[in-house]
């Protein structure tokens, strides 16, 4: 715990050197905890996610990773007692000060779930939904079009559009809540584990069709998979849990870098260890 | 080695036949259980329609379109029950069903604490608990003389409308709808409750993840998405509205004399069954069993277009 502390400063500068990219942050975390009741989920995040690149989270199950990629759209609001501390840049704002609306936030931040939602309405009003609700003025049809075609699943159900949305395979039904995401033309996409629930072949498409969206957005993954973080992502973060004073686990993050570098030559003994075991 | 591992198995694998039977015989009897429940049904259904055989031939059609109910001529006919059950569960059920529903987004949302909203339920469940009788009483003494001044504004008012057209007589088809509307809450709101809780909390966030505000997330997501289990719940409290006996008869008037207005004494099919078994013999009693059959039917057809619908709405 006081290792942790004490290291906290030193670590998040050398992160910041390791990940400084020629491009600019998106989203910037400031000493970032989460509290679930009393106890802290997640402690004291630095971080900054680039713009157009792929950042995956990885590490163990209640390391908190899940938690920060809510975060991101203050999706944790809707969980009763948590309560966040610490600051979420985003375009010069902080997230989390009370004149943010977290329903203007999540109309720019989208985010794809674990396990695929389509709304139980047609594959057509799944995507309009959105757009709708959000006020857009353009061509519903056309939006349509080109958000399935994005998700590249225009082909499979351009003769079906007025099929409910949960007649789709399951791998289908994920990429129309990608589809449904991007329809928003959010800055960021959020993946919750987007692969967990799919069987290979469709893993393979999502992560073909995140490989394409990156061009257009900034995307964060949360993976339970090392594969996957080495295929899809550019940067990758490690985070870890650890038993506080109390026996409470909470997560923090270990180490942020380049993939190659998390995989191939990490800083940090509990990443090699951890990357190590579950890919090498 | 792999040989006596598997023989060691199915030794243990084997059942004794005193399990197989004992597995068969429960087997069967919940098949017979199932099956008596079910048979019930029909032997009620037989019942009734053997009893009513004679009166079924004597009026055939015309007593459904008659409405004179006149023991002393022998001439009966329930047009007027059936308008008076028809109308009387239809204004229970425009004003349940809002109520019932606001009541289930409430119980089922997080707007209130979670102690709060579980006292809540409790007492609405407790609705369906008080005796029909009682509903009845507090009609004749509580909501009649409150509806009143209400009855008479409408009338005034609205009196070329044909559904005010008599003066407010107490005792009338308004405060047996409002009985009924009180009666039927608790059922509507339950099932309307539980389809909404039992959405999966996924559709939530997922709306949420749209930046949908709670309305549209409440409005546009979540109750079509429950649409069916609520209207489920409304064909059922139909049904019961339908069938009620005690408290309407307390406060409809049991006037059977076929008057449009809802200010007016009417009568139901279960109330004209209530007041007159007793005493009725011959003629009037296959009639009133005629009258039953009816009631049945008309039940039973709100029951299938309730299943018809929820299949079609199905989303889950």
């Amino acid at each position: 715990m006081s290792a942790l502390e004490r290291n906290q400063e030193d670590r998040s500068d050398r992160q910041q050197q390791n990940t400084e990219q020629n491009s600019e942050a998106v989203l910037q975390t400031e000493d970032l905890t989460v509290y679930y009741g009393k106890f802290a989920a997640l402690r004291g995040v630095f971080m900054k996610i680039f713009k157009n690149k792929i950042t995956a989270f990885v590490g163990p199950s209640g390391c908190g990773k899940s938690t920060l990629l809510r975060c991101f759209n203050r999706l944790n609001d809707l969980i009763d007692g948590c309560r966040v501390e610490g600051k979420v840049i985003y375009r010069n704002k902080n997230l989390y000060s009370k004149k943010i609306d977290p329903v203007e936030v999540r109309r720019r931040i989208g985010m794809v779930f674990q396990k695929p939602n389509p709304f139980p309405k047609s594959i057509y009003e799944n995507i309009a939904y959105g757009a709708r609700i959000n006020g857009y003025k353009g061509d519903l049809d056309e939006l349509v079009e080109r958000s399935l075609q994005q998700a590249a699943l225009w082909d499979e159900v351009k003769d079906k559009l007025k099929d409910n949305g949960l007649s789709l395979s399951g791998g289908q039904q994920q990429r129309l809540c990608i589809a449904r995401a991007v329809a928003l033309k959010p800055d960021v996409v959020l993946m919750d584990e987007p692969c967990s629930s799919l069987d290979p072949v469709s893993t393979g498409k999502i992560e073909d069709l995140i490989h394409q969206l990156k061009q257009n957005y900034t995307i964060i993954i949360v993976t339970h998979n090392m594969q996957q973080a080495v295929r899809v992502s550019d940067l990758t973060a490690f985070f870890n849990a650890e038993e506080g004073e109390k026996g409470n686990r909470f997560g923090y993050l270990v180490e942020y870098d380049k993939t190659e570098k998390i995989f191939e030559n990490p800083q940090e003994e509990a990443t090699r260890e951890y990357v190590g075991g579950r890919f090498g | 080695m792999t040989a006596a591992l598997g023989d060691s198995q199915a030794d243990n694998a084997k059942r004794s036949s005193t399990e197989k039977n004992l597995d068969n015989s429960f087997i069967w009897l919940t098949r017979i259980f199932a099956i008596g429940v079910a048979g019930v049904l029909i032997w009620i259904a037989v019942q009734v329609g053997i009893q009513s055989r004679r009166a079924i031939q004597e009026f055939g059609w015309s007593f459904w379109t008659n409405s004179a109910w006149n023991p002393v001529e022998q001439q009966y006919g329930v047009l007027p029950m059936i308008y008076g059950t028809i109308v009387s569960s239809l204004i229970a059920l425009l004003i349940a069903f809002p109520i019932g529903v606001a009541c289930a987004i409430v119980l089922s949302e997080n707007f209130l604490p979670l102690s709060v909203r579980r006292t809540l339920i409790f007492m609405v469940e407790l609705l369906a608990a008080i005796p029909s009788v009682v509903y009845g009483l507090w009609g004749i003494y509580v909501l009649i003389p409150f509806l009143k001044p209400i009855g008479s504004w409408l009338h005034d008012n609205f009196g070329w409308i044909p559904l005010f057209a008599t003066p407010y007589a107490g005792p009338g088809m308004l405060p047996a709808g409002l009985i009924l509307s009180i009666m039927i809450l608790p059922i509507l709101t339950a099932i309307a409750r539980d389809s909404l809780a039992s959405l999966p909390s996924d559709l939530r966030t997922g709306s949420y993840a749209v930046g949908s505000t709670r309305w549209q997330t409440i409005f546009s997501v979540l109750i079509p998405a429950a649409f069916s289990g609520i209207v489920g719940g409304t064909m059922l409290a139909l049904g019961r509205a339908l069938g009620e006996t005690m408290a309407v008869t307390l406060v409809i008037g049991n006037s059977n004399e076929l008057q449009l207005s809802v200010l007016a004494p009417a009568n139901t099919i279960a109330s004209l069954l209530a007041n007159q078994f007793a005493e009725a013999k011959g003629l009037q009693e296959d009639s009133l069993m005629y009258a039953g059959l009816i009631l049945f039917a008309i039940t039973l057809v709100v029951n299938i277009l309730a299943e018809a619908i929820v299949q079609k709405v199905k989303k889950y």
